[in-house]
């Protein structure tokens, strides 16, 4: 099953990169990685989309929480939650495809942000899912290339991810 | 106080309480020699090879319960030095290594003696540091003895750029007293209720079965763990890295369990109803088959990581915390309810016990005429009288020194358990010399494995190290050979040991002693002679049977109760 694995982290040098081995080191799986600030300074918040089933998941969860740096791990799944991703889509828009794509675009409620005389760029915001979606629902446009965030989670509520005290 | 990163290095050190550091110097490093020299509390072990260092700073290590410090050059010493860091990582062994690092300015520069040694290291150590502010070096030090040493200990890297020990730059310096991370916070306090839920599963037990590791051993509860094993009368089975925690003359002791364990531990295991596990970590060496692994069995596992529970085989009640403090509430509960519930079941549970041990599993055919590796270990117990350390590399002299050494203390054995290092067993045998100068020291080697770290022997000259190298030469890298004979039709492809050198002489070189002996019925009067000779290193080269295999032997795929018996 998905996961989405949302990691505080010391933010110090390397600290992704201890992510990175660890899971090619135990032979799991990253289906997309995001790793950016907070805003508190000296954590940095990691949102990895990860597969397996509930030991797998289990043992990714415990041997995150074992990294030094790392200070807080939680798993979305166990929790209501918000799933978003960013993705800026170049499709070739030529003569009579682009009133298509612009239809699609709205129907996607995706945005327009580059256009040329050959091609249209949208950006689309959403789940994993719609964003695959609005990729199958483009039929025969040819696509020039994708650019996708990997996804994001927050849980849902007035609380978030609690730092423990030192 | 204003000091230099290096004179601040060798302080910290001192605070520490630490009394000696296992190196080599190097270029990047020079700044620290050059403070270490100045000053007498820190001793310096010269080693031969880095690799030998950090074994070294092992067997100290895994001897006292203390943390072994090791200091190493950048480039190839880190490198050099990484077959030791890995070692000690598999094991759970408490190391703190400085590594040199090029200038600041150079690095990623591809520069003279450059490495990137925080990341080579990074997959083989707790956690690692790199220094870049000499501001941060206190600090950084005191955090690095902190996670070595607590939780589940390991090694941890501190990578010194040599600009940051620069002695031209002093800074004001203070230890730290305490250190706090929000990161890092080890559970050694176990779950209550999952220790009442634990012992009342414990007490109502018919066939139990406990099962315990290093973690025994790294977390000082022997002394706990034989008083609750005696309290429930139950029979109990270690590990390779847990052999010592309980006296393995006791009764209730049935052997190493695993690949090479007694037919009576393994059928233990097999047939249980309730398996405690304590400080273990179901290694497939331990497990066999995991489809095949107790099938009958409730498992309780206590470990003090939690990435252990549910690793390989998923438990019933896992506790997370330190074996020391969970066994002494599990003792409590213990005797509160009285003890063992089940006394009819436990006794034919123990009937059946008895029979499997009748089958006398470590029985092996005596000769006259070649001498019997396991004899030499046997012998070794006598002439010792079952208390010196021993060390060992790794093959099939391992298993034997495992099997028929009965150790009665912990921390008494060591060797290379999860990495299985050749070469690890003569430095690591100086280290716990260092440490115990009065106590006996035995290296059960083979003619392969001490070749691998040979070189150490000229270290063992300069510090007067006078250990005793028992080495079990067949002439072939044994448990190689024994897999190639059992699993590969005899085709013994590299297997054999050409080109030996003559151990007597190679061991006078270094200034030792060194006997060969070839008859079986000089074996005991060698070793005599040998441990009586207090002041040397004594290199025993002991010729036997080049076709001896270890028996029993779980081959790899199947369940423990598929032993091979002799």
């Amino acid at each position: 099953m998905r996961h989405i694995i949302s990691i505080l982290m010391e933010n110090e040098a390397g600290a992704l990169s201890r992510v990175a081995g660890l899971f090619s080191a135990r032979g799991y799986n990253i289906e997309s990685l995001c790793v950016a600030p907070t805003h508190d300074d000296s954590l940095s918040r990691l949102t990895l989309v990860t597969s397996g089933d509930e030991f797998v998941i289990e043992q990714i969860v415990k041997q995150l929480n074992k990294l030094i740096d790392v200070v807080k791990v939680q798993d979305m799944a166990d929790t209501a939650h918000i799933e978003r991703e960013l993705m800026l889509i170049k499709l070739q828009a030529h003569d009579n495809m682009r009133e298509e794509v612009y239809r699609l675009a709205e129907i996607f409620r995706g945005q327009i942000i580059d256009v040329t005389e050959s091609s249209y760029t949208v950006q689309l915001v959403g789940p994993g899912s719609k964003l695959d979606a609005f990729i199958d629902a483009l039929g025969s446009v040819p696509v020039v290339e994708i650019v996708r965030s990997g996804a994001l989670g927050v849980a849902r509520g007035p609380r978030g991810m609690l730092v423990p005290e030192v | 106080m204003e000091l230099s990163g290096g004179e601040i290095l060798v302080e910290c050190l001192k605070a520490e309480g630490v009394d000696t550091v296992f190196g080599y110097p190097g270029g990047a490093v020079l700044h620290i020699y050059d403070a270490l020299f100045q000053q007498e509390q820190v001793q310096h072990v010269l080693v031969r090879h880095e690799q030998g260092a950090v074994h070294m700073a092992d067997g100290f290590a895994r001897a006292t319960g203390k943390p072994g410090v090791v200091l190493v050059t950048s480039g190839p010493g880190a490198t050099n030095a990484v077959t030791g860091i890995a070692t000690a990582h598999m094991d759970s062994i408490p190391l703190v290594v400085f590594t040199g690092q090029v200038h600041s300015a150079l690095i990623g520069n591809d520069a003279f003696q450059e490495v990137d040694n925080v990341g080579i290291t990074r997959p083989c150590v707790k956690h690692n540091f790199m220094v870049k502010d000499v501001r941060d070096m206190a600090e950084t030090i005191k955090k690095a003895f902190y996670v070595a040493t607590t939780g589940r200990p390991g090694p941890v890297v501190v990578d010194i750029p040599k600009d940051v020990t620069d002695p031209k730059v002093k800074v004001p310096f203070s230890y730290p007293e305490k250190v706090a991370m929000r990161s890092y916070q080890p559970t050694e306090k176990g779950h209550s209720g999952q220790i009442r839920k634990a012992v009342d599963m414990i007490v109502n037990a018919e066939r139990p079965m406990i099962y315990t590791g290093g973690g025994v051993i790294l977390g000082r509860a022997g002394d706990e763990l034989t008083h609750f094993t005696r309290k429930l009368g139950y029979p109990i089975v270690n590990t390779l890295m847990g052999l010592g925690a309980y006296p393995s003359s006791d009764k209730q002791f049935l052997g190493m369990l695993g690949m090479h364990g007694t037919y009576e531990a393994n059928m233990g295991m097999h047939h249980c109803d309730v398996l405690i596990a304590i400080g273990a970590r179901f290694d497939d060496r331990v497990t066999g088959d995991l489809s095949k692994f107790c099938p009958y069995a409730k498992i309780v596992h206590v470990d003090i990581d939690p990435s252990s529970i549910s690793k390989n085989v998923v438990v019933d009640v896992p506790i997370v915390g330190a074996v020391k403090s969970v066994l002494t509430e599990m003792i409590d509960l213990v005797n509160q309810a009285g003890g063992a519930k089940k006394p009819k079941e436990l006794e034919s549970w123990w009937d059946r016990i008895e029979q499997w041990r009748g089958m006398k599993s470590l029985e092996y055919k005596w000769s006259d005429d070649i001498i019997k590796p396991q004899y030499v270990v046997q012998k070794l117990w006598e002439v010792t009288g079952g208390d010196a350390f021993v060390t060992s590399d790794v093959g099939q002299h391992q298993m034997w020194a495992a099997q028929y050494y009965g150790f009665n203390k912990p921390h008494r054995w060591i060797n290379s358990g999860g990495l299985g290092t050749m070469g690890f067993g003569l430095p690591a045998a100086l280290g716990a010399k260092w440490a115990f100068p009065d106590e006996e020291v035995a290296c059960v080697t083979g003619e392969g494995s001490i070749q691998m770290c040979s070189q150490e022997m000229s270290t063992a000259l300069q510090y007067q190290l006078p250990v005793k190298i028992v080495s079990l030469n067949n002439g072939y890298l044994g448990m190689v050979r024994q897999w190639q004979e059992f699993f590969y039709s005899g085709r013994y492809a590299m297997s054999y040991m050409d080109s030996l050198p003559d151990f007597v002489k190679l061991a006078e070189s270094y200034g030792h002693v060194g006997m060969r002996i070839d008859k079986p019925s000089d074996v005991e009067g060698a070793l005599r002679e040998a441990f009586a000779m207090k002041d040397r290193l004594v290199f025993m080269d002991f010729q036997t049977d080049p076709e001896e295999n270890v028996y029993p032997m779980v081959p790899a795929g199947a369940g423990l109760n598929e032993m091979i018996l002799l």
